[in-house]
């Protein structure tokens, strides 16, 4: 299907998205409510899975942009998807630190058990792989972000296994692979030892 | 090595609590009215004693960078505090830590910082990628704002201070101030011809100071201890700590707090479990980020990791991102691939960038296969020096200096290369 065919002829927030956005708008000045274009286009895709020419329009109207401002931003910024994407989106960090920690073979890996390669999605509309920069986790590399989430600390086999959960629908909790303390020295930290602070250890992971 | 007492990011493997009761129990908002009712002048005082240098990369002088904010407004122009949190520099992430394990700690440093110059609001810009980080960091936020903490009569010192959460959408460019200041007006993310400077004309137009989320979120446990505290630990002119990110090629990467200056060889042993295969099979590190040039063992042997040490070598702190790599790394396809990062980053404003990352990449993958002549290292070299310094910002100069590092001290690897490559196909010709 080419990315013309999936344009939908029109595009509207669902109330629950429009409440979102007047909130983020009321978060500029008076008049500067061009500042939430980007939180906006986000909304605009979370809401429609890929960011469709009618939602940029949408979102023009609502700021009361030039539709080429918001065309120009929306092709500027590497996160919005101007074409569909699988349910699993999923970004492999190339750049050198990834690198030097074995993001090539998280990127064969994908390749090998999807049957796709950078640029593409599987015939069922579950995974599309793409290449990105540096995600600012380097210490837990090689990461895969899947989505909203880092899958760090990968190599073959735990990039196979996380591919073969989603592929059955089930999402591993993001983080470390190995199941290390987030960015703390494998075998736990070398410093910080001497404090106490509260009884129990917080949950590492996750956000609600 | 540093006491974990005078360490600041008490929570900085998200160990404990990160939330405002946990924060609090952690010293966070401790007497923070009466650090606000000092007021801008005794802030900034204590910032200039400490010593401490922007976070961000560039170390400026944090207490100097908010005494050049307007102290009145006769026009009626607010001010702003923008905090970035674009975290993009490849080898660093450190600041999601912050945001992710000490939200507080950066909260308060806006509340505080605001106060510093005047600002009315502050605007925390945050990476599109860190959807997870910028979740809590806004829950932090609600929790500051319930609590009273900021808002309407901060903390109740009578002052008022708004802030906000606001995400990008992947632009490494934006993590250059005036580039993440035309993002927030909701424009492309490109850089901004100075002067006029942020802190006379940024953000609307009003004056605005810019700073890494380090640079305040280390502020508030400055004005606990004391300027004096933080400028006795590391070295004279490159004070206080610093949050270490170690990637790469160790036993064990992670992030550290430790003093400034400490010797790269002990950041490495002692945090990390060493160099991948022992010391002796260290090849190169990048010190600081992406951006700073490449330095081989020779020079990390004694090395000293802070702004002054390291630039004595031709390099830099930058951010303090340490990517490290052993002898089976292939040099040239590492850099390599840092000038398709820039190539891929360049926001296409100025001709030497715009055209020269993607030159400069293309001959440098040229360069990994060997495929090349000799004398295209001096072009390369020379080309790069084209670029650094005639640009709008500094993205021309952090894609010039890696290539720079590459020629200054690994030469004969790339002459080898190149040789190797005729060799090989001049015998198979043959």
């Amino acid at each position: 299907m080419s990315a013309d065919a999936a344009q939908p002829a029109s595009f509207a927030f669902t109330p629950e998205y429009e409440a979102r956005a007047d909130q983020i708008i009321a978060r500029y000045p008076e008049g500067r409510q061009q500042s939430a274009v980007l939180p906006l286009l986000d909304l605009a895709q979370r809401q429609h899975g890929w960011l469709p020419r009618a939602a940029m329009d949408h979102v023009a109207a609502k700021l009361r942009m030039a539709p080429i401002r918001v065309y120009e931003v929306a092709t500027f910024y590497t996160m919005f998807n101007l074409k569909p994407v699988g349910r699993y989106f999923l970004q492999a960090c190339t750049t050198t630190p990834c690198w030097l920690r074995g993001s090539d073979e998280v990127v064969a890996t994908c390749h090998r058990v999807l049957g796709i390669g950078v640029g593409e999605s599987t015939p069922d509309g579950l995974f599309s792989l793409v290449e990105v920069e540096c995600l600012g986790a380097c210490v837990n590399a090689p990461i895969l972000q899947v989505n909203d989430d880092f899958y760090e600390d990968l190599d073959g086999p735990a990039t196979e296994r996380l591919l073969e959960s989603l592929r059955r629908g089930e999402v591993p909790p993001m983080g470390s692979a190995t199941g290390r303390q987030t960015s703390a020295p494998a075998g736990g930290p070398t410093v910080l030892t001497s404090l106490s602070f509260d009884a129990a250890p917080a949950a590492g992971k996750g956000t609600e | 090595m540093l006491d974990d007492k005078d360490r600041t990011f008490t929570n900085l493997y998200g160990l404990h609590d990160w939330r405002l009761a946990g924060a609090r129990q952690r010293g966070d908002w401790e007497g923070t009215r009466e650090l606000v009712l000092k007021g801008r002048d005794w802030i900034i005082g204590e910032m200039k004693t400490s010593g401490l240098r922007g976070r961000g990369g560039a170390g400026f002088p944090t207490g100097l960078k908010w005494s050049f904010m307007p102290k009145s407004s006769p026009d009626g122009r607010p001010s702003y505090l923008v905090v970035n949190a674009d975290e993009s520099e490849p080898g660093t992430c450190k600041d999601r830590d912050i945001l992710r394990h000490d939200p507080q700690k950066l909260i308060e440093g806006c509340l505080l910082a605001g106060v510093a110059m005047g600002a009315s609001a502050g605007y925390i810009y945050v990476r599109g990628e860190f959807y997870n980080e910028a979740q809590r960091l806004q829950a932090a936020v609600d929790e500051a704002y319930e609590a009273g903490l900021i808002g309407r009569n901060a903390c109740g010192s009578g002052y008022d201070f708004e802030l906000y959460v606001h995400r990008g959408a992947g632009a490494y460019i934006c993590g250059e101030e005036t580039a993440l200041l035309e993002s927030l007006e909701g424009n492309k993310g490109q850089p901004r011809l100075k002067p006029p400077f942020p802190a006379a004309c940024g953000l609307y137009g009003c004056p605005t100071t810019v700073n890494n989320v380090e640079t305040i979120a280390v502020t508030p446990t400055i004005l606990r201890r004391g300027g004096a505290w933080f400028a006795g630990l590391g070295r004279p002119n490159n004070t206080g700590t610093k949050v270490f990110c170690i990637s790469g090629h160790v036993e064990r990467p992670c992030n550290v707090e430790e003093a400034m200056g400490i010797p790269l060889r002990e950041l490495i042993e002692k945090h990390c479990g060493g160099v991948r295969g022992g010391w002796d099979n260290l090849l190169a590190v990048i010190p600081g980020g992406s951006s700073v040039p490449v330095l081989p063992k020779s020079i990390c042997d004694e090395i000293l990791m802070d702004f002054d040490s390291l630039r004595e070598v031709r390099s830099g702190l930058g951010t303090a991102a340490v990517i490290v790599m052993d002898k089976s790394t292939d040099i040239i396809k590492a850099i390599a691939r840092l000038s398709r990062f820039y190539k891929h980053e360049s926001c296409g404003q100025c001709t030497p960038c715009r055209e020269g990352t993607g030159w400069m990449w293309r001959v440098m993958e040229r360069m990994v296969k060997g495929q090349a002549e000799i004398e295209e290292i001096d072009m390369l070299l020379d080309v790069s020096t084209e670029i650094e310094g005639h640009t709008i910002c500094a993205l021309g100069d952090a894609a010039a200096w890696p290539v720079q590092g590459l020629i200054r001290h690994f030469r004969p690897v790339m002459e080898q290369r190149i040789l190797a490559y005729k060799a090989a196909h001049q015998a198979r010709a043959a």
